[in-house]
């Protein structure tokens, strides 16, 4: 098959490190907000009622938001396998403590409302809350420790060896980069609710989210400014091949410098942390002044803005190694062959339109607010 | 290499694979099963057919929501357990994996929540389209799962790049029409076909037993009859389609299956039953039918069937030629591009093999330094442990056979004996429901457990593809899944049985005329005896 070289192995790569932002932030605008009510559940919901109302303005469309979490990881093992290897296995436990979050989840929004029982429902609630804030802040953490480096190397065989600990994740960068993630969701879930539940809920909705807001912007600000004088960075040192084969121990790495260099090199990059910056002081306001529609989307603004400022930043690389810098991984040498990646770029060309066109008539359909009347109502069919 | 590390993640992996596995063939047949009963209703606007959708649409969601959250663990536990396996084979296996989700995770579960929130939103037939979508979009995620499935059992359209130490895909092509794949996701398509029709056809016994939702129970069973006799059909026959392509792609598997030994001429007898002894490599007791293997494997009277004697020998010779494989890659290694022309053409003659040399490690860091016992244990190594393929391959198959014979019986009296069944056949159906899952656990052990000691049939050792993580990190894990998995069987199987027990609800008049009045006043279903008057 020569079909695949029309499109140049650097180019291909560069495609892949989009898609791979475009996938997470697809992840973060749609399951953010599921994420962000269940966080929210126990704060803005205090009667069955109104936790009701906070559950079924998600309860139709989870299980399409979930998906772009499935995809994510299966688009990282198509098109970035030593990073799905290396990191999946590194953070081991706290990928066991997401999976479990987000397994609690899903079966929480079906089954909570099949039985009467109170105890029985407010179990759920907490499963609720746990699947969404714990899953908001591991991802957040995760992010911390990519921007540090992570301890890991590469055996001639390509084997991956993680040598840290579960609680070396914890630390307070990372930790600062969680919170930021759990405030960021907390918005987002925030603006949601004020646009789909009305009443009680939405009022308190939005004042969380617009803690969530305020909370997202100090947070990124301080990560930022942490960078600028706390963090090293990393940088390739040596010739730059980015056509050769997937091989991170062919590349030379240097961990020193600062991250922020980026910005020197490339300035055009500053407009992701403008515009996330921007976008969340703008749901802030938004969420005061009562606007819904316009306040959701500026939320969405927020998230794209900060998630392309941390890929932004790091380019080219995607998971740097503390131990032995060599074994980085970045987008020149970590990525599946030629073939793989032009035959699932073909793959995205055609579904990925047709799924946005009909997850967006799905929402058209659904538009329109959840009331506690409208979950009396249908007592058989709502969560 | 820490065997302990290598069992305890086999465990998991198999324990979270079979538990997913308990929701979805339920979810394959039953999506399918429900947009039939809606097409009925919208083509004939009785609202006994939109309550039966309905009914069973409930059912469906109670056992959708789990294969879905269970489905998440699968994804991403291959990087958790099996690093060295992803970056191995992620260039190939992750592919399938990624197209599931674009292609058909998405669809179904984009617009399930519409099949169960939109009834009121949509036209009949608009809401008709987003079942069937579902449907269509829950079968479409077997067939890529089953693709990716079958590149393990049938390693084609790939091979090994040395300079990026990993398998890498030469034709897309050849991976989704591998004739394994094909043959395995009309298989098991067919497997959870029976199983949805095996579980409607139970619960609507039970209700004819009870003497309630008499209708309901009557045109479900002619459904679920109907469905299933095919389904039962096709199960078996397309499972014989699957074990003819086993024959040639993975022949230890077969043989470990029959508990064949020996070579025999040709064409070989079928051992219908007896008691497999590994140790003594004989089957004591054994009743055999003649010819009948020949027949089944490779449908002719000539062509021989090799036995586990001789493909241990071929093995050995296979693990002998992968050695000259892998001395040649560790030399391009070091050397990278400067490697001798001469290195780089040995390993393009012998890199077949390379994955047979990997056998050893599991005895010695260095196969080259293997001595020749090891290498003989390692050949043996390639035979599976057999009485549990002996068995679970012909339980799976009585089991199948019981299907054709009861969806028949249930099919006949359903279409010429105006539905008066017997009591006994009734209670026979209800203790049935439990078997389709067993069949098809039994189907996934056979394939998984046959492919041992792979992990990739031929390329990759499942003892080479774990992560490096310690014992108590995996025991952690598979605690904590054991845990949180049981509860939520328990949960499942309690909510399950409610809604069965609490009946189909009325959320219009059975009886009128009015196929589209207004949902407003949903009557609950709770009051035993509902009988519809049509």
């Amino acid at each position: 098959m020569i079909l695949h070289e029309l499109i140049d192995f650097e180019t291909l790569r560069v495609i892949w490190w989009l898609l791979l932002g475009v996938l997470l932030i697809g992840f973060a605008l749609t399951d953010g907000f599921d994420m962000g009510v269940g966080a929210l559940l126990p704060f803005v919901a205090k009667t069955d009622l109104e936790r009701r109302v906070a559950i079924n303005t998600i309860g139709p469309v989870w299980e399409g938001n979930q998906v772009w979490f499935i995809l994510g990881g299966g688009a990282i093992f198509a098109a970035w396998p030593p990073l799905y290897a290396v990191s999946f296995s590194g953070f081991y436990l706290a990928m066991f403590l997401i999976l479990a979050a987000l397994i609690l989840r899903p079966v929480g929004f079906k089954y909570r409302s099949k039985r009467d029982s109170a105890r029985w429902r407010q179990g759920w609630d907490w499963a609720l809350f746990v699947g969404g804030a714990v899953p908001a802040l591991v991802f957040g953490v995760a992010v911390g420790n990519v921007l540090q480096g992570v301890p890991f190397r590469l055996t001639e065989d390509l084997m991956p060896l993680y040598e840290g600990s579960f609680f070396g994740l914890l630390n307070p960068f990372a930790l600062l980069t969680g919170l930021t993630s759990l405030a960021m969701l907390v918005m987002h879930g925030g603006a949601w609710l004020s646009l789909k539940a009305d009443g009680a809920v939405a009022a308190r909705a939005r004042i969380y989210g617009s803690y969530g807001a305020a909370g997202s912007i100090a947070g990124f600000v301080l990560a930022g400014l942490w960078l600028a004088i706390g963090l090293d960075g990393y940088a390739l040192a040596g010739p730059n091949v980015t056509d050769g084969p997937s091989n991170p121990l062919l590349s030379e790495v240097m961990h020193g410098g600062s991250w922020l260099a980026a910005y020197a090199d490339r300035p055009w990059i500053a407009i992701a942390p403008v515009l996330g910056l921007a976008g969340a002081a703008l749901t802030y306001l938004g969420l005061k002044a009562g606007r819904e529609v316009s306040t959701l989307l500026a939320s969405k603004l927020a998230i794209f803005g900060m998630i392309s400022t941390v890929g932004l930043t790091m380019f080219p690389f995607i998971l740097p190694s503390t131990i032995d810098p060599r074994s980085s991984l970045t987008v020149w040498d970590s990525s599946s062959s030629h073939l793989t990646l032009f035959v699932m770029l073909v793959a995205t060309v055609i579904f990925m339109p047709l799924i946005l066109a009909y997850t967006a008539w799905v929402y058209k359909v659904l538009w329109g607010k959840v009331t506690e009347d409208s979950v009396k109502n249908n007592e058989e069919t709502v969560y | 290499m820490d065997l302990d590390v290598v069992e305890l993640s086999r465990l998991q992996f198999a324990m979270t694979a079979m538990y997913h596995f308990l929701f979805v063939p339920l979810t394959l047949g039953l999506s399918i099963l429900v947009a039939i009963m809606e097409t009925v209703y919208v083509m004939t606007s009785r609202p006994i057919w939109r309550q039966m959708t309905k009914f069973w649409g409930t059912l469906f969601g109670i056992n959708f929501v789990l294969g879905v959250a269970t489905g998440i663990t699968m994804e991403f536990q291959f990087g958790m357990n099996w690093s060295y396996y992803s970056h191995y084979v992620g260039d190939i296996f992750g592919a399938p994996l990624a197209v599931e989700g674009l292609m058909a995770f998405f669809l179904e579960a984009t617009f399930v929540g519409l099949f169960f929130f939109g009834w009121d939103k949509l036209s009949r037939r608009g809401h008709l389209t987003v079942t069937w979508l579902v449907a269509l979009g829950s079968n479409f995620s077997a067939l890529w799962i089953l693709i990716a499935n079958g590149w393990m059992q049938n390693p084609v359209g790939s091979v090994f790049n040395p300079m990026s130490m990993r398998m890498e895909m030469t034709s897309f092509y050849d991976v989704v029409f591998n004739e394994v794949a094909q043959a395995k996701f009309v298989h098991t398509v067919s497997a959870g076909y029976v199983t949805a029709a095996v579980f409607v056809l139970g619960v609507s016994a039970w209700y004819l037993l009870k003497n309630r939702h008499v209708e309901l129970a009557r045109r479900s069973i002619a459904v679920a009859a109907s469905f299933g006799l095919a389904s039962a059909l096709s199960v078996v026959v397309l499972g014989d389609e699957s074990g003819y392509s086993v024959t040639h792609s993975q022949k230890m598997k077969l043989a470990a299956i029959e508990a064949m030994w020996e070579t025999e001429p040709a064409p070989a007898a079928f051992t219908a039953f007896g008691f497999p002894d590994q140790e003594a490599r004989e089957t004591h007791y054994a009743i055999h039918i003649p010819y009948a293997m020949g027949l089944i494997g490779t449908r002719s009277l000539t062509h021989e069937i090799p036995g586990i004697k001789e493909l241990v020998e071929d093995a050995e010779t296979r693990i002998r030629s992968g050695l000259i494989a892998y001395e040649a890659l560790m030399q391009i290694r070091s050397e990278r591009e400067a490697a001798p022309e001469a290195v780089k053409a040995r390993f393009e003659d012998h890199g077949a093999d390379l994955g047979f040399a990997l056998l050893l490690k599991r005895y010695v860091d260095d196969p080259l330094q293997a001595t020749d016992e090891e290498i003989s244990l390692a050949a043996n190594d390639t035979v599976p442990t057999v009485w549990p393929l002996f068995w679970a391959f012909r339980i799976m198959v009585a089991l199948g056979f019981g299907f054709i014979a009861v969806m028949a019986y249930f099919f006949y009296v359903a279409s010429f004996r105006n539905m008066t069944f017997p009591r006994p056949a009734l209670m026979l159906a209800v203790i049935m429901i439990p078997a389709p899952w067993i069949a098809a656990e039994l189907g996934w052990f056979v394939a998984e457990f046959g492919r041992q000691p792979w992990t990739v049939d031929g390329v990759l050792p499942t003892a080479l593809s774990v992560s490096h993580l310690s014992i108590t990190q995996v025991a952690l894990t598979l605690a904590g899944f054991v845990a949180l998995y049981s509860t939520l069987f328990l949960i499942e199987m309690g909510l399950m049985i409610k809604y069965i027990r609490k009946g189909p609800y009325l959320d219009m008049p059975i009886s009128g005329n009015r196929p589209d009045a207004p949902t407003s006043e949903p009557t609950p279903g709770r009051t035993s005896g509902l009988q519809p008057a049509e």
